[in-house]
């Protein structure tokens, strides 16, 4: 079957910005992501656990986007606007998609 | 000092506060004990839902007079008021930079809305009758302090901008919107209201709220544990002589507006007590420098568990002798 070269955009953000990370993306034209909810981890910052926590700070949640290569810089220069001064990982991997009209 | 000591033991051996301690030992102890987020999450809306609606509901059956308003408003000025306190203790008593001691005195004049439900349920085991109205006043002392933390970092002239957004998150805060909406639903719907759902949010409210507490321990005890190093003698100096000078500033404003005993007693809770929801997440947003690790262990790790078992029954004992309730 054949595939399409995309990238896979995945950002690790504080659970109180991602309102304002997906609003961004939107802004910069993507308007297909997906938010995951993380159970937990460990970084600079020291170690943290979304267990029994009712606040969304304290924890992370992980915006996954895919998109043309061609789109990237956009992508990333909406991203880092709202990652740039909190805590969070953005990484890019290359991927392949089934249906590249769709991404 | 007797009676204080004596509601004090009495205080910790319910079941209430040993919940508490369970879930502190057992984070501490690093056991595997964990609340479920969705569970801790649903829960907190339960105690919110029941703590407004039952606000509510006393108010329409007490009716309503001007020490509402008056009520609110003192609660809105010592939300502004205690965070510069808080600073200024903070800027003597500690190294923080101003950043995180502005961080950590916007929690101070903010709220914790579970030392309220705590004292709410301390009250009524020793039949202490408060104005239903204190859930509202409860909620208006929510968002105040973020603005007083925000304009102390702010009078070096390289503050923090408040955009559209924060407004809104900070005015429309789940917390508020539900406590606000239950206190409305109560009051519209009076007695009768309650009634109708009374084996839903009184007959459950106190096992909801232990284990409820249960969580708050294990959370503060896993905080604890991981921001050890960060707990100076200083920090840990502040975050129990805080929450005394909040409460009396509480107990001033109560014996001024002519509150109850049980008024006064919920005043003082609310100005003792320090946020872990609403205020962490607004400091995220928009002082995202300021170190979480010592806002939250102070507010969830030292005055929390302070309040809980020691500053409730102080401040019902000086509650009681102040108003000769």
């Amino acid at each position: 079957m054949k595939t399409h070269e995309a990238k896979r955009v995945e950002i690790i953000i504080e659970g109180p910005m991602e309102r304002r990370l997906t609003r961004a993306l939107e802004g910069a034209g993507v308007t297909g992501y997906t938010v995951l909810p993380v159970r937990g981890g460990s970084g600079r910052s020291g170690s943290w656990s979304r267990a029994g926590q009712v606040s969304p700070t304290g924890g992370m949640v992980a915006v996954i986007c895919i998109i043309r290569p061609e789109r990237l810089d956009g992508l990333l220069e909406a991203a880092f606007a709202v990652v740039e001064r909190h805590i969070g990982v953005v990484s890019v991997t290359d991927c392949e998609v089934l249906r590249a009209e769709r991404f | 000092m007797n009676e204080i000591l004596s509601l004090a033991a009495g205080n910790l051996l319910s079941p209430i506060i040993l919940s508490f301690a369970l879930g502190l030992a057992a984070a501490l102890a690093r056991s595997e004990l964990t609340i479920p987020e969705a569970v801790a999450k649903g829960m907190s809306i339960y105690l919110l839902f029941a703590i407004g609606f039952k606000g509510g509901a006393s108010v329409a059956a007490h009716g309503l007079d001007a020490s509402l308003l008056l009520s609110l408003g003192a609660g809105v000025i010592l939300s502004f008021a205690l965070p510069l306190l808080a600073f200024a203790l903070l800027r003597v008593m500690t190294r923080l930079s101003v950043l995180d001691a502005a961080a950590v005195a916007g929690h101070y004049g903010s709220i914790s809305i579970v030392t309220f439900v705590a004292t709410t349920s301390v009250l009524a085991d020793r039949g202490i009758a408060a104005e239903g109205y204190m859930v509202a006043v409860a909620a208006a002392m929510e968002a105040p302090a973020i603005l007083s933390a925000l304009w102390l970092v702010s009078r070096g002239g390289t503050g923090p901008k408040i955009e559209g957004d924060l407004w809104r998150e900070i005015l429309l805060n789940g917390s508020i919107v539900l406590l606000v909406g239950a206190f409305a639903i109560g009051w519209a719907t009076g007695e009768h209201g309650l009634a109708e759902i009374a084996p839903f949010i009184v007959s459950p409210f106190k096992g909801v709220l232990c284990l409820f507490l249960l969580d708050m321990g294990l959370v503060a005890g896993r905080g604890l544990r991981g921001a050890r190093k960060a707990l100076t003698g200083g920090l840990l100096g502040f975050g129990l002589l805080m929450p005394v000078l909040g409460g009396l500033a509480g107990l001033v404003m109560a014996l001024g507006l002519g509150l109850s005993t049980g008024g006064a007693v919920l005043m003082m809770a609310l100005a003792a007590s320090a946020s872990y929801i609403a205020v962490p997440a607004a400091m995220r947003v928009a002082l995202p420098e300021a170190r979480p690790s010592i806002y939250l262990t102070l507010s969830l790790g030292v005055t929390f568990p302070f309040n809980l078992t020691l500053g409730i029954p102080l401040y019902v004992a000086l509650g009681q002798l102040a108003t000769g309730g």
